[in-house]
């Protein structure tokens, strides 16, 4: 529309550019507003986004402290390190435990919720809003809450005993075989209404003459459910799958709150591992390879997903991820 | 029918446990805060009984819940008027200019949504002391705004693209430049896109805990956050004051949740209309 409009446009503003210019070639002026508009976005992204990421890269061949001369070039021995240390392989495990659990859990819990409320209940805007709480609550008070909930002995465990299950009392937070399950759990309470409320949005885009038809045609609620409702809702699922594993991946609020990795690592995911070694040890290149791979494995993996699964629902569906 | 009251059931029966698993917790933190520490260790689900309200009064009176209020509200500020003012000149002419590169420009931003803010901190931590924005709000709000363009101008630069270019026309044939019509037509015209992108950089800034920890030392500078984590652990034997100055600090989250309810939920489920 900008092509079609120039003409009439050259002739007004003080600023056209000399008669002659072609109306493709931007002239001075338009220039000058692509740079004041676009400049400091362009800027900001780049000095504290793009650039730092680069660095990281950069840092990551060195032995370093943070410190000193940047002089110690070791190429990729960093990673090596990272890769053939069992903590950080134990890490990387953690984190996608946590992502797998996600999709076991929390997926069908989140649609077989988001189902059950779909129906006209009363009081169903103030029990969405509610639902919703938790996940607008930083994973910092999050954290917090559950640490005072869980502590030995504490409301927690009272209920459970109260409730005559006091053989489920653990250390929930102590014992190494649980606390990355217990952490799972907070996350879980935190980020299940984010998974409802967005399936919510998803079921309203199902017809109800649809679900009236399948069931017209003799299908149970559950036929109708698995071949109408859930293929409808293939790309909230395949979106909220995505956003999961992105997140799994980079947990770390949540755990460096509750245990800083510990007991014994047990908890330890690749971005606490990054943080301790980084800014507790001072290993500036170390952690740098760190983040290199944690992002790498980001990233390969948004590709993947978007070459294999989103792209089902539209073409550069990595554009539509948010907007 | 009989099946349809029995689903309808079901779902009360799910509204109920959903709504017990969720608030329950809230309502842990909000009540231990009127107890003591002595109610609490004797029965740590109990209600209050008597009712006290010291920990709230000691809470609210020692300044410290106060700052780091003051200190997150400052750096979420900084961060939502950066993002949306730089996501909104970017967003118009990444979708009303025509220019070579445009597409490249834009993908470029796109792809800063698949870097996570993790990746980048110890480069960037190494760089805010360079540029002696350690210990400053400038040094959180400015990184966080830069991590929230992607999302901004994702949202934005459709919204923009679709107001019809027959107003921009006009707005032309009326002698206003395009910075005019950006500024006079474009911005108010595009009101419940900014204010989507608005509350999403100020929820994304308020609940920040990694960055506020790496560049700030001195708890005069801590944010809501990094202040609730460290209150935590520095009076872990007074639980009571821990739940009440947790209770306050939940306060403005939810409060914001109740007033932008629809732009963050809108901003949220708006992403996948696909």
């Amino acid at each position: 529309m900008t092509t079609a409009a120039t003409p009439v446009r050259k002739a007004t503003p003080p600023s056209a550019p000399a008669a002659g210019a072609r109306v493709k070639r931007p002239g001075l002026g338009k220039r000058l507003e692509l740079a004041l508009l676009l400049g400091p976005a362009l800027l900001v992204f780049v000095g504290f986004v793009l650039v730092p990421i680069g660095i990281a890269g950069f840092y990551s061949l060195f032995k370093w402290n943070g410190f000193g001369p940047l002089d110690d070039f070791i190429g990729f021995d960093n990673y090596v390190d990272a890769f053939s240390g069992t903590v950080f392989q134990g890490a990387i495990v953690h984190n996608l435990i946590i992502a797998g659990l996600s999709i076991v859990v929390q997926l069908p819990l989140s649609i077989g919720l988001a189902m059950l409320l779909n129906r006209k209940l009363r009081g169903r805007a103030v029990l969405r809003a509610l639902v919703f709480a938790p996940y607008v609550l930083s994973e910092a008070i999050t954290a917090v809450i559950w640490v005072l909930m869980l502590q030995p002995g504490g409301f927690a465990d009272q209920v459970l005993k109260g409730a005559g299950l006091g053989g489920l009392v653990h250390q929930w937070l102590a014992d190494p075989g649980i606390v990355l399950y217990t952490l799972f759990a907070v996350i879980t309470w935190k980020y299940v209404g984010f998974g409802i409320i967005l399936l919510l949005a998803g079921l309203q885009g199902v017809p109800a003459e649809l679900r009236e038809a399948a069931a017209l045609d003799g299908a149970s609620a559950w036929q109708t459910t698995r071949h109408v409702v859930l293929p409808l809702l293939g790309p909230t699922i395949r979106i909220w799958i995505f956003l999961s594993v992105i997140g799994s991946l980079q947990l770390f609020d949540v755990v460096w709150i509750m245990t800083l990795g510990g007991p014994a690592n047990a908890s330890t995911t690749m971005a606490t591992y990054l943080v301790d070694h980084g800014f507790k040890r001072y290993e500036f290149g170390f952690g740098s390879a760190v983040a290199v791979i944690l992002f790498v494995i980001c990233f390969v993996f948004a590709l993947l997903y978007q070459r294999f699964a989103l792209r089902r629902d539209t073409e550069g569906a990595l554009t539509r991820m948010v907007g | 029918m009989r099946s349809r009251r029995f689903g309808l059931s079901m779902g009360y029966l799910a509204a109920i446990v959903v709504l017990g698993v969720t608030v329950v917790p809230l309502l842990f933190v909000v009540l231990g805060g009127f107890r003591t520490n002595a109610q609490i260790n004797s029965a740590p689900a109990g209600l209050p009984g008597p009712w006290v309200t010291d920990n709230y009064a000691s809470v609210l009176g020692s300044g410290a819940f106060w700052t780091f209020l003051g200190n997150s509200a400052l750096v979420a500020v900084i961060a939502t008027a950066v993002a949306v003012g730089l996501g909104s000149m970017a967003g118009y002419a990444l979708s009303r200019y025509h220019f070579k590169g445009r597409e490249a420009l834009y993908t470029l931003f796109t792809l800063g949504l698949l870097f996570p803010l993790t990746v980048a901190t110890l480069p960037l931590y190494l760089w805010l002391r360079q540029l002696g924005m350690l210990e400053t709000f400038w040094g959180v709000a400015i990184p966080e705004a830069a991590f929230s363009l992607p999302v901004t101008i994702v949202i934005l630069r459709p919204f923009m693209h679709a107001i019809p270019g027959e107003l921009e026309d006009a707005a032309v044939l009326d002698g206003a430049t395009r910075l005019g019509f950006f500024w006079r037509i474009l911005l108010p015209l595009s009101a419940p896109a900014l204010t989507t992108v608005g509350v999403l950089a100020f929820v994304t800034s308020w609940n920040a805990y990694l960055l506020p920890l790496l560049v700030f030392n001195d708890s005069a500078h801590f944010t809501l956050p990094l202040g609730v984590a460290t209150f935590q652990s520095q009076y872990s034997q007074d639980t009571a004051r821990v739940l009440a100055f947790t209770a306050l600090s939940m306060i403005p989250a939810l409060a914001f949740f109740v007033l932008a309810e629809r732009r963050i939920v809108g901003g949220l489920t708006g992403s996948v209309k696909g």
